[in-house]
């Protein structure tokens, strides 16, 4: 059976026995790195090309289909016209920040990755606060989009960066308190054990109604924060041009674009560990053979199963839902998100010590 | 009460966003309702709407009679000069002088397809034709004469 964690013991191994230790730790240093990079690629030219033709098929279009087999090398076609364009930087602009800001949104969607479990024991770095690590390193992104706006020297940037700023403080509060719920019922901020409590069970399904509610507004709050329609009025083309990246052009615009992307991705990840068990199988309490035969399809695909079906779910809210005024979005996220999501954490604690989860 | 509407908002909220969901994700499973045409390839079988608008023409029928009496009124009609008449005297056999159409001037580089010439014609001499391929090389090709060499207005309209 296919396996991850056999292909990092063994190059862990053969390193080990080849160099010194430290070179061994500094060469695996090299080769996560590389894997990092190597993935950000390939998620952001598969996300937007699955973006692009999922949105055609909800509009009744084609989408993307002349360049290549089904039009498969479009997103890659893109890239290289990316790479080609000139990154110009307006003369208004403070230069140091404008040129900075797209590296501190990469930055820190590449920080995100490190506690993601992506397979069985394939993790690269399993932190003893991983939820909390997430739930703090994503907020940092909103610095990198107000660098950029307030660089841009342009008032659509500005106002676009204002409007990002106050939309991913509000929502912290609540997609930190739908994750709450989560690490109430598994008594771990450690990712590798919230993935191991799921065994008998994912929690959406033995959590029940409160756990339903913890995701319904963990996926709300969590589009909202990486700026996703119908919450993208960072963005909003039709009444701010573009927002915080208006100036940008070329591969600086490309690392916003990538950025967005990613941080579904890490999102979307998040919220399959936490909700759908992460790389765990389905598994149905005391249905051995059952489980059995789940045990079979790799932890990777499980992985990327939840986390690909959740990305759709998010692409799908775009492709439906109609963009929020400024006062809407907050009075979501106050009125009803917030004491919603209060009242459930604390319903999920009564339901944590009662043991009413099964 | 208070709470039982702030539920009843939130219930109402949920159904209506579900809903919105079904469209899209009906459309997103039933490909056979995808309307996006394959231009070139389907040049020969093209599904143009019925009310498209790609240009207008005199009607001739086949023996070169078209119903265009010169009255002028889509000329006049037009928003932004695309048309000029140009007409003549037609001598009739009693003698009586007549006016009639001597050339119907279109400028297709000008024309907005607004279709506002159609509905002003008194005779419905002109209607909208569905070619859409319009690009030349040169613009003095994009005006047009609708009537055609020798042809002359129908018995009876006046």
């Amino acid at each position: 059976m296919f396996s991850l964690e056999k292909f990092t013991a063994t190059i862990h191994a053969w390193l080990n026995s080849s160099f010194t230790p430290a070179w061994a730790l500094l060469t695996e240093f090299v080769l996560v790195g590389l894997c990092a990079i190597g993935l950000f690629a390939t998620l952001g030219l598969v996300l937007v090309l699955m973006e692009r033709k999922v949105a055609a098929y909800m509009q009744i279009r084609l989408g993307p289909n002349r360049v290549g087999p089904k039009g498969m090398f479009q997103s890659l076609a893109d890239t290289i016209k990316l790479m080609m364009k000139e990154g110009l930087t307006p003369d208004g602009a403070d230069k140091f920040l404008f040129n900075v800001a797209p590296f501190v949104v990469m930055i820190t969607a590449m920080l995100l990755l490190a506690p993601i479990a992506f397979a069985r024991n394939f993790q690269i770095w399993d932190i003893n606060i991983g939820v909390l690590y997430i739930a703090a390193v994503s907020s940092v992104s909103v610095i990198g989009i107000l660098m950029a706006g307030w660089a841009s020297n342009n008032k659509y940037s500005l106002l676009g960066a204002m409007r990002s700023g106050a939309q991913i403080v509000s929502y912290e509060l609540s997609a930190g308190l739908s994750v709450m719920a989560i690490v109430v019922l598994t008594g771990s901020l450690q990712l590798s054990d919230i993935i191991a409590s799921q065994e008998n069970g994912w929690w959406i399904f033995k959590g029940h109604i409160p756990v339903l509610i913890a995701f319904v507004i963990f996926i709300i709050a969590v589009t909202a924060e990486t700026n996703r329609a119908p919450f993208d009025l960072a963005e909003a083309e039709s009444e701010l041009t573009a927002g915080f990246h208006t100036e940008y052009s070329g591969m600086k615009f490309a690392l916003f674009f990538l950025a967005e992307y990613i941080n579904i991705f890490i999102a979307c990840a998040l919220g399959a560990t936490l909700f759908f068990g992460g790389w765990m199988p389905l598994h149905i309490g005391h249905w051995q053979s059952f489980n059995h035969v789940m045990d079979y399809i790799p932890s990777s695909c499980w992985f990327f199963g939840k986390t690909f079906a959740l990305i759709f779910l998010i692409m799908w809210f775009r492709w439906t839902f109609p963009r929020l005024r400024v006062d809407q979005l907050l009075q979501l996220e106050w009125k009803y998100l917030l004491p919603i999501s209060m009242f459930n954490l604390l319903l999920v604690t009564v339901m944590a010590i009662m043991g009413w989860h099964f | 009460m208070f709470i039982v509407d702030y539920i009843k908002e939130i219930v109402n909220a949920v159904k209506s966003l579900a809903r919105g969901m079904r469209v899209t994700g009906y459309y997103f499973t039933h490909h056979k309702e995808i309307i996006t045409q394959q231009y070139p390839e389907n040049r020969n079988t093209l599904n143009l709407p019925e009310r498209f608008r790609g240009e207008v023409i005199l009607k001739h029928d086949d023996v070169n009679e078209h119903a265009c009496t010169g009255c002028t009124a889509c000329e006049i009609a037009c928003p932004n000069g695309t048309i000029k008449i140009i007409t003549k005297f037609d001598i009739s056999p009693e003698g009586k002088k007549k006016k009639a159409l001597d050339t119907f001037v279109y400028h297709l580089e000008l024309c907005t397809m607004c279709n506002l010439c159609i509905e002003a014609c008194p005779t419905d001499a002109i209607k909208m034709a569905q070619n859409f391929e319009h690009s030349v090389f040169d613009r003095n090709l994009l005006t047009k004469k609708l009537n055609l060499p020798g042809s002359k207005i129908k018995e009876g309209i006046e």
